[in-house]
């Protein structure tokens, strides 16, 4: 009886420590919410994203006078329903976002160990690899390629995750090359542990935090990235949805329906802002040093606010 | 100094030769440039002929070879859509990408130092609070968007400024802004945490025990201190507007420099004006880069290079 209880000790106290900073802890609601909202897209959006009518074109919001209670964000130039669409690109965001960041780390994960793990020669190769490779022109380059293969999802889930595994690769790197040097992975060698086994059960335990926090951190930048490759025209093709894709449409009629822009530009925003403010709380949580200057710094704000009063 | 400036030359030397061989695989191997360049209505003997006009019937080390030679001499061939050597585009679109660069950039650099510092100065007071609130919003917003929401409310509904377009300083306003604006919040909050730590070393406790003036001890002691780190985020921050920022914002605004005029290039298939700005961004980027290590160097003599 009291095992079942006790696996989810880990999570009350994750939650019960995210709820003393209340920026993370909203953050990592709507993070929640924006997930959920995605994973339940068909039953959650009121119509269909592609359903198009000639009738109910370029309608605004509800709570404008021309606004109708069937379309409460509005249509647009296609008679498209706005929440729908928001609703429905959320699950192309976040699946080209989670795609490609597993991809990157994956391979930034490999050539980081490898470079750690090797040391010498091979690790100064590769890690000049990264150092070329961080000083290419991110953007213009992902453009080329699209550009010269055609556009579609899966171009830019590649070319993304092509041009982003390099911060994997070298936070993977550092530490398995410091943790390298710890008597206790020594000790495992000198007993004579095979190298993959000091990989998989003494060294990959230490990375799965700063991964995983790096992995959400990263997550926004290729949510940007995303957009903003969609709103070029080299990304998410029509009739899939982007929120990207949909402010570079609303674009032409950005005289005379202002909804069209602003509402899936909001939900790029809503959904980095929140993913950033949890990340950042992460970051901190999961790093004992900043744990301790953020304690201090509560406790020092305390005193403030007690000598104030 | 002059092995660091010749080793931090030779890395630079690897890199635009790492982009010029992916931008050689990525157009010749991955895809067809006569099929990119040419109208779908061309003849089987029009693209033949095309082809070995660009050398694309040769084999494929010659053809790198030539590649290689055109990129030492900076001969990228004619732009097919403009119809002129596809340098030339880039040397007379570079100086309207410099100048939103410099102004965006500039103004970030010089709003972010008081905004950081002040808001350091209390860390979890109101103004401390905002600022970093403001700068997490201006992180999240993605540039295309805001240009398109600046261009509603200053020039539909205000009336205030130019839409797009280029020409006078009015048309600079708008575009500037946009650029600055997440530049401005990564500096601020960079500026804001090196303060705070910075502001917590004992040589500021000694510097106030002695009776300086907190403007004195800014200006002379901490603001000194974070100038090298703060330089090296400038440089990154230069770099990722030329090889990412400009192209949406000037995709936006219609302002022509070199971001949109790659954007156009692609879109219709001009291949050998697509290369050459590649090619100038990349090279530029190296360039920054070494410039910013020799300067954080001159700055600081214990930095070295890794």
């Amino acid at each position: 009886m009291g095992l079942p209880m006790m696996s989810f000790r880990p999570l009350r106290s994750f939650l019960s420590e995210l709820w003393q900073d209340k920026a993370a802890a909203i953050g990592f609601a709507v993070m929640v919410l924006i997930v959920l909202m995605a994973v339940f897209a068909p039953v959650l959006a009121p119509e269909d994203p592609a359903t198009q009518s000639l009738l109910q074109r370029l309608k605004p919001p509800v709570w404008d006078a021309r606004g109708s209670w069937d379309h409460l964000l509005g249509t647009d130039n296609l008679g498209r329903d706005v929440l729908s669409r928001i609703i429905w690109g959320a699950r192309t965001t976040l699946t080209i976002g989670i795609v490609t960041c597993v991809i990157a780390a994956m391979i930034g994960t490999t050539l980081g160990l490898w470079a750690g793990f090797m040391g010498g020669r091979t690790d100064s190769v590769l890690m000049r690899l990264v150092d070329i490779q961080v000083s290419f022109p991110g953007i213009l380059l992902i453009l080329l390629v699209v550009g010269v293969l055609g556009p579609g999802v899966w171009t830019l889930i590649a070319v993304l995750s092509v041009t982003n595994w390099m911060v994997y690769a070298r936070l993977v790197r550092g530490i398995v090359s410091s943790t390298r040097q710890m008597p206790y992975v020594e000790a495992a060698e000198v007993i004579g542990c095979r190298p993959s086994r000091v990989i998989f059960v003494h060294l990959l335990p230490n990375l799965v935090s700063p991964l995983l926090t790096l992995l959400i951190l990263e997550f926004t930048n290729i949510v940007l990235a995303e957009a903003a490759v969609s709103f070029l025209g080299f990304g998410v093709q029509p009739p899939d949805t982007s929120w990207g894709l949909d402010v570079a449409s609303g674009r032409d009629y950005l005289f005379i329906a202002w909804w069209l822009v602003t509402f899936p530009g909001l939900a790029i925003v809503v959904t980095v802002l929140s993913i950033n403010l949890f990340a950042n709380w992460l970051r901190v949580t999961s790093d004992p040093e900043e744990r301790e200057k953020r304690f201090a710094r509560t406790i020092a704000a305390k005193r403030r606010r007690r000598r104030a009063t | 100094m002059i092995e660091f400036i010749l080793r931090r030359l030779f890395q630079g030397a690897l890199v635009v030769l790492g982009v010029t061989a992916t931008v050689f695989v990525v157009t010749r191997l991955a895809g067809d440039p006569v099929a990119l360049m040419l109208p779908l209505s061309a003849t089987a003997e029009q693209r033949a002929a095309f082809s070995a006009q660009i050398g694309l019937d040769q084999p494929i080390w010659i053809q790198f070879a030539r590649y290689a030679q055109d990129v030492v001499t900076l001969d990228f061939g004619d732009s097919l859509w403009q119809r002129r050597p596809a340098m030339e585009v880039v040397l007379e679109r570079l100086p309207n990408t410099a100048l939103l660069v410099a102004t965006g950039l500039g103004g970030a650099v010089l709003l972010s130092i008081p905004m950081g510092a002040v808001a350091a100065l209390r860390p979890g007071g109101l103004v401390d609070r905002l600022t970093t609130s403001l700068s997490l919003l201006g992180l999240a917003m993605p540039q295309f968007w805001l240009g398109l929401m600046a261009i509603m409310v200053f020039s539909v509904m205000l009336k205030w400024l130019p839409t797009s377009g280029f020409g006078t300083p009015a048309h600079l306003v708008l575009p500037a802004i946009t650029l600055a604006l997440t530049p401005l919040a990564r500096f601020t909050m960079m500026v804001r945490a090196a303060m705070i730590d910075e502001l917590n070393k004992q040589y500021v406790q000694t510097a106030r025990a002695k009776g300086l003036t907190l403007r004195r001890i800014l200006r002379v002691h901490t603001l000194r201190n974070i100038l090298v780190p703060f330089l090296s985020i400038s440089g990154w921050e230069l770099i990722t507007a030329l090889s990412g920022y400009t192209v949406v914002v000037e995709t936006v605004f219609g302002w022509p420099g070199l971001g949109l005029t790659a954007v156009q290039a692609i879109q219709r298939g001009d291949l050998f004006l697509v290369q050459a700005i590649v090619f100038s961004i990349a090279f530029m980027i190296v360039v920054i880069g070494i410039l910013m290590d020799v300067i954080s160097k001159l700055i600081d003599p214990r930095i070295e290079l890794n």
